[in-house]
């Protein structure tokens, strides 16, 4: 049960840091009143997930959620939140109050419970191999061969997504 | 290091979402709760690749990256067609298919 201390102290303290932060800025941005420190909140937990990628090793994906993210979702939110509001600021109709709330804060405090202690019940001392690596040519291999159809579907995917984006908002 | 730890912090970071997409009105602010939700699934998708020592972890996390980004377009294509229709993003006044 003991793991085996020395070596993987330093990931281990990083892990508990950053998902500390993590944790604080998701609460953040499901509660903040304002819209543009929600986003930017959002982007602090989007950066803490991509640096939990590179603990565990995954440098290719990490890259791409700091690329992908907070890179091109974070400026389409920004976008977003400039085109539908008339002013930059607090806002009082961003939640629901009273009993919907109450409702929604009950859901996830049960949801939480069942599924941390599932997970702790099936996987409390499973410890993770000390060498996670895996290389950006490891990824590509398995894409470009195991995975192609996938890859092209989500092309086809991406492609569809921005016409429609472009018909849906479009002018008349 | 724990594979348990990592399934904790996606679980609560799912669960925080999952709290966000019920409690909001704000259209973006939903869709920014969807978001924290697939990036807990990212977590354990990799947490658990790098358990098993299979690349497939990883390659579904960016297929997921992928969806989102789509997602991401079209939501917010929607959202402001709302907007424009309304002047308001309030979730709760879109009610025109209601039954």
């Amino acid at each position: 049960m003991t793991p085996v201390l020395g070596l993987m102290v330093a990931q281990n303290i990083a892990f508990y840091v950053i998902a500390a932060i993590m944790v604080l800025a998701g609460l953040r941005v499901v509660t903040t009143n304002n819209v543009v420190h929600a986003a930017l909140y959002l982007v602090v937990v989007l950066a803490g997930v991509a640096a939990q990628f590179l603990i565990l090793g995954a440098e290719f994906i990490g890259v791409t959620q700091v690329l992908v993210y907070i890179g091109a979702v974070i400026v389409l939110f920004l976008f977003g939140i400039m085109l539908t509001r008339a002013k930059i600021g607090r806002e009082d109709v961003t939640d629901h109050t009273g009993a919907v709330r109450g409702a929604a804060l009950f859901t996830a405090l049960l949801l939480t419970a069942v599924t941390v202690y599932s997970v702790l019940d099936w996987f409390r001392d499973v410890e993770l191999p000390t060498e996670t690596r895996t290389t950006t040519a490891q990824v590509s291999d398995s894409i470009f061969s195991q995975y192609i159809v996938a890859f092209e579907a989500t092309s086809v995917l991406l492609l569809a997504a921005l016409i429609g984006a472009i018909v849906i908002a479009r002018k008349e | 290091m724990y594979l348990s730890q990592f399934l904790v912090l996606s679980a609560v970071l799912f669960s925080i979402g999952v709290y966000g997409v019920l409690a909001r009105r704000n259209g973006v602010l939903v869709l920014m709760s969807i978001e924290l939700i697939l990036n807990a699934v990212n977590i354990n998708l990799v947490a658990f690749g790098a358990f098993h020592g299979n690349i497939a972890g990883e390659v579904f996390a960016l297929f997921v990256i992928a969806v989102a980004a789509a997602e991401v377009g079209v939501g917010l294509a929607i959202v402001l067609l709302i907007y424009r229709n309304r002047r308001s993003v309030d979730l709760d006044q879109v009610d025109t298919m209601r039954g």
